[in-house]
């Protein structure tokens, strides 16, 4: 076993990069196209044209997933693209991965728009078994077998940075930097993308585990319905599964921002006790506060209920305290080199600082009783997801396709910058303000009074799709260039 | 309800916008920056952040909406509220302000949202409606008038059509 202290970088070798660039090509693509998706849907919603609502619904779930999907594609590309760099990742794992999720895309899509199947992305248990004969037993199938895949690649995938991480560092402690947090050790400790990652693997294992097994739960009961689950518990299983998913895709490309500011403000991202204590925390907390999603199931026992809220509410200090007080120390009076990858990371932290509030707000059971389920809750998830995460992995995909390529942003990048930033934060107002307002979330059809929210959305939306779009098209443009390293 | 987390959340989000915008108008050029004051910083933050969320968390789970259902505060007009794709069947739908009304909400097929809209379309309480299970709301109407159930979690594709009403009369 090599030294502990041992954080000298390995290189990628031609296969890890081309690899990655796949990983990049894909998810861009997926999210410039779930995006589009959800113009389409506020555009309905505004009635500047009339989707089916069947259509409209089969859209929504595509999104919901699709979205989904590509945040867990480019979150384990950024994680894999850094760690491998200090550990012995594999490659075939990588590729494996990445097939997979394409097989099971198709198999979601085709669920969806040849089947008709408009499940939501979360597959709440029975619905998928319950249509009133909109789709068919074999369309919901089709969707939740292509979500079995994919998560079964993400599983592969999660082991195997368990394994190299443990061959490298030896036990989860000295991984996620222990001995140094609580003093026993005066070693360097491992690498923030080692520490992340180890985290994350921590969570995402029994996650997708859980995530599997509702799955094939719900696949059993479509084929015999005299099978039946208890639908508190499948609605726990599904909203733990979702709940640490999710919260692994942006950890995931948080790596970006640790990795990569450094590289513009010539200072090295602080890993003391804060940070090393941070994680530990977050990891404990991400899988303990997912009850937050089931505040208003009277019947699950209180406890965990307050457990929901309180976590919740603790779960925001390291976010604040720790990852974006960070990105602002190593930026203030650094001489930081101002550029797109930089904008948007910086961005992206605001935008996560940002998400905190209507979150903890709607974790809150008093306030939650109010707005469960209405538009605020897509506004909250779409300021962390939109600003924060969707920003990090184009600000990756600059520094990857222009950066390391000594490319220079154009006025039309800056443009881009703009119309993503101002329109990104006009989007999440939107649905704020129509969570305020009291607009359910997930309607086909809106009421007269709602227009005005759903046309301000729809125009913001339109803004951030463009920008997404300018994004692509400068930084895939160099793709024959390849990964630098 | 709604006009507190509105400005909980919109008064911190342009305060951050703020520091963001500060931090990056003294970003351009390099300078020393004291680590220690910038611990010091962090150090009061989180101080101040737990000094203030714990009597905030204790004041805000004072008055859970699951332990009413536990109370017995005069009289109680229970109500049975099923809902399947896609309407609502209530046993009652006429009350009276000042009234307490216990919704016991239940699920003949698949997962839905029992929502409670005041007559101005504002959301005044709401709960799960679960196959199997039965929710138990208490609520007590303030203000008279016509009043709204909307469904709450996506139940198919007429989810946004599931609605029914009920009267308040003073």
């Amino acid at each position: 076993m090599k030294a502990v202290s041992d954080n000298a970088k390995l290189p990628l070798d031609i296969s890890a990069r081309r690899g990655v660039l796949a990983y990049l090509v894909a998810t861009v693509a997926i999210f410039v196209l779930m995006m589009i998706f959800g113009l389409l849907m506020r555009a309905s919603q505004a009635q500047a044209f009339g989707l089916d609502t069947s259509l409209f619904y089969q859209i929504m779930t595509v999104h919901g997933i699709g979205t989904v999907g590509a945040a867990g594609l480019g979150g384990a590309m950024i994680c894999w693209y850094f760690l491998r760099h200090y550990v012995e990742l594999s490659t075939t794992v990588l590729v494996l991965n990445l097939v997979m999720f394409v097989t099971g895309v198709v198999l979601i899509l085709g669920g969806a728009f040849l089947g008709d199947f408009a499940g939501g992305w979360n597959f709440l248990y029975p619905l998928p078994a319950m249509s009133q004969g909109a789709w068919s037993n074999a369309a919901a199938a089709s969707f939740l077998l292509g979500l079995l895949l994919i998560g079964s690649g993400f599983l592969v995938f999660y082991l195997d940075m368990a394994r190299a991480i443990l061959g490298k560092y030896g036990n989860l402690g000295r991984a996620l930097g222990w001995p140094q947090l609580f003093g026993t050790s005066d070693a360097p400790p491992p690498p923030a993308a080692v520490v992340a990652a180890t985290v994350i693997f921590l969570m995402n294992i029994p996650g997708i585990l859980v995530g599997a097994t509702i799955l094939v739960l719900n696949l059993v009961s479509l084929y015999a319905p005299e099978y039946r689950i208890d639908a508190l518990m499948a609605k726990n299983m599904t909203y733990f599964f979702g709940h640490v998913f999710m919260n692994g895709t942006i950890y995931q490309c948080l790596i970006a921002v640790f990795e990569i500011m450094p590289r513009h403000t010539g200072r090295p991202w602080k890993i003391n006790k804060w940070f090393l204590g941070g994680w530990t925390a977050s990891g404990l907390m991400v899988i303990l506060v997912y009850p937050q999603h089931l505040l208003m199931d009277f019947v699950m026992p209180e406890w965990m209920l307050i457990i929901g809220q309180v976590v919740s509410w603790i779960h925001g200090l390291p976010v604040l305290l720790i990852s974006v007080f960070g990105t602002l120390a190593n930026v203030h009076r650094s001489g930081i080199r101002w550029n797109m990858t930089s904008g948007l990371l910086f961005f992206a932290m605001l935008g996560w600082a940002a998400g905190v509030f209507p979150g903890v707000a709607d974790a809150t059971i008093i306030v939650n009783q109010v707005m469960h389920n209405t538009q605020w809750v897509p506004g909250h998830f779409h300021t962390y997801f939109l600003l924060s995460l969707v920003s990090m992995l184009f600000g990756f995909g600059y520094h990857l396709m222009m950066d390391m390529h000594g490319d220079k942003a154009a006025l039309i990048d800056r443009v881009g910058f703009w119309l993503f930033t101002v329109g990104g934060f006009g989007f999440i107002m939107a649905f704020l303000a129509g969570g305020a307002a009291g607009i359910p979330r997930r309607y086909a059809v809106h009421l007269t009074e709602w227009l005005a929210y759903d046309r301000a959305g729809a125009i913001f939306a339109a803004m951030s799709v463009t920008a997404a779009l300018v994004f692509m098209v400068r930084f895939l443009r160099n793709l024959n260039k390849g990964v630098s390293t | 309800m709604q006009d507190i987390a509105w400005k909980v959340s919109v008064f911190p989000i342009l305060f951050m916008i703020g520091v963001f915008f500060v931090i990056y108008a003294k970003s351009h050029i390099a300078a020393t920056v004291d680590g220690q004051t910038q611990e010091r910083t962090r150090r009061s933050l989180f101080i101040i952040s737990i000094a203030m969320g714990i009597p905030l968390a204790f004041h805000t789970l004072a008055e859970l909406p699951y332990a009413a259902a536990d109370l017995r505060s005069g009289p109680v007009q229970v109500v049975e509220a099923v809902g399947r794709q896609w309407e609502w069947t209530l046993s009652r739908n006429s009350f009276r302000v000042g009234e307490t009304v216990e919704f016991r909400v239940t699920s003949a097929d698949v997962n839905h949202g029992f929502g409670i809209y005041d007559p101005s379309m504002r959301v005044v309480a709401q709960t799960q409606a679960m196959p199997d299970y039965v929710n138990t709301l208490r609520h007590k109407f303030q203000a008279p008038g016509k009043y709204t159930i909307l469904c709450l979690e996506y139940c198919g594709l007429a989810h946004h059509a599931m609605s029914t009403e009920f009267e308040v009369l003073p």
